[in-house]
């Protein structure tokens, strides 16, 4: 295979993630939804000047929910959003980790009650290290246990 | 008596991790107050008012104690003590069963198997709710009536050095015990456990820096400094090797040898109820304090019921 095989389509208009860590390219289109309504090109594990590899997810005519960023900002803390407009990139910025986030985030705790009655879920988030605590329970999630739970 | 809430901010009483320190003293100088109250005037203070008990697990001191200190207040006690005889049996949602009973009663007091939900209770209700118990989470009455207890025995709780025994990662008392100790001045806490049982990094974490924390798998280390010792039970089901217990579970038996070896006004607490881990030689003696802890229940339950039951 020739290097001119592979082309990343550029977009004309709607989102670029950047600075994903590697591996969570995949989940985050699990969590988005997408299904066929836009073109969607990944770059997984590639060579990064800052993290040394990254992975990529550009959207074709898609604008991100707070609720999706926030999603996003859980499983790929440090990604970048770039809102692209007519080919240019009209925003750049680093996603921030949300305070709270309501019915984002399955509780692991079997025993809690968010997971015997229809409760939409609400955690607290704290940073270094990430940590995502129940309102209810009170148990505390890990990165890993987080990146695993968030729907 | 009049309640002055100012320093009482809560709306319910649910997590020990709500509780600020103010919190916490005003709950413990009202049941002073109440305990030292005459029982005809105690009567009066929740006078025609029904407390809601809803033990949706068995439980004996917790439910007792409440049920005691909510007719010692004059209020009227409905509830059950079973969950079989109740509609959760025919799938009623916990949410439903509080805003049915919301309308019934003035205050709310739960035990549940199930994590969070006293959280969820108060969310629903309108009315006060007081956490007995929910699944293995918290329990925070009791942390309060050990705070009480020791308040009561040395007249302060800064400055004292207290250790704890036995099971310390499973135990969610020690847990909460631990960091509601964290936030008076100039504690020591002296966690004594076997490797496999040690105080969760999570716990000791959050409360360090806080309080000084000294850690040994002995309990002969520590002895001679300790005021307190706040026993527990080590549950051989957390043993994954049976053998692994039984090597273990005798070296954390308190007898009445260890009291040549401490301080003279040395106490020790247990939540109860106990299995072997103090023996019962220790009962006659002034170190036992277990029996009067249990006891404390009722005045520092009496003032939270007081408290959430007297609207502000």
């Amino acid at each position: 295979m020739k290097n001119d095989d592979i082309r990343l389509t550029p977009i004309s208009n709607g989102t670029v993630l950047d600075h994903l860590k590697v591996g969570s390219a995949l989940k985050i289109l699990e969590l988005l939804k997408l299904g066929h309504q836009h073109a969607i090109t990944l770059a997984i594990n590639t060579e990064s000047g800052k993290l040394g590899r990254k992975d990529l997810v550009f959207i074709e005519g898609k604008e991100l929910s707070g609720e999706e960023i926030n999603k996003i900002a859980l499983i790929a803390r440090g990604a970048t959003l770039n809102i692209i407009k007519n080919s240019n990139v009209a925003n750049k910025n680093k996603i921030e980790l949300p305070k709270s986030v309501n019915g984002t985030i399955k509780c692991i705790n079997p025993n809690c009650i968010t997971n015997a009655e229809s409760i939409a879920t609400k955690f607290s988030i704290s940073d270094a290290p990430l940590r995502a605590k129940c309102r209810y329970c009170e148990r505390e999630m890990d990165e890993s246990e987080i990146f695993n739970s968030v729907k | 008596m009049l309640i002055e809430r100012s320093n009482f901010a809560l709306a319910d009483v649910i997590s020990i991790n709500d509780f600020s320190l103010s919190d916490m003293n005003f709950i413990l100088s009202q049941a002073s107050r109440l305990e030292a109250m005459r029982i005809e005037e105690k009567n009066a203070l929740l006078s025609g008012k029904v407390v809601a008990s809803l033990f949706f697990e068995p439980s004996t001191r917790t439910r007792l104690s409440f049920e005691t200190a909510a007719q010692n207040l004059g209020a009227k006690v409905v509830g059950f003590s079973d969950a079989n005889a109740t509609s959760q049996k025919k799938g009623e949602t916990l949410s439903d069963t509080i805003r049915m009973v919301e309308k019934y009663s003035d205050v709310i007091v739960m035990r549940h198997p199930l994590d969070g939900s006293a959280r969820r209770a108060a969310e629903v209700s309108a009315k006060p709710v007081i956490n007995a118990g929910d699944g293995s989470n918290q329990h925070p009455t009791q942390t309060l009536l050990d705070l009480y207890t020791m308040r009561r025995e040395f007249g302060k709780i800064d400055g004292l050095k207290i250790g704890m025994l036995g099971d310390l990662k499973y135990g969610r008392t020690v847990h909460s015990l631990a960091v509601a100790l964290s936030m008076f001045d100039n504690v020591e806490l002296y966690f004594i456990a076997p490797e496999m049982l040690k105080m969760p990094g999570h716990i000791a974490n959050a409360i360090k820096g806080r309080v000084k924390i000294r850690e040994s798998a002995e309990l002969h280390e520590f002895l001679p400094e300790l005021d307190v010792l706040y026993a527990t039970r080590i549950q051989k089901e957390r043993f994954a090797d049976p053998l692994e217990y039984e090597r273990i579970k005798d070296v954390y038996i308190l007898t009445k040898e260890i009291l040549q070896r401490t301080k003279s006004r040395f106490r020790i607490m247990h939540p109860l109820p106990r299995i072997n881990e103090i023996s019962t030689e220790i009962d006659e003696t002034d170190a036992a304090l277990y029996f009067q802890q249990a006891a404390n229940g009722i005045p520092v339950r009496e003032a939270i019921l007081n408290t959430l039951g007297n609207e502000k």
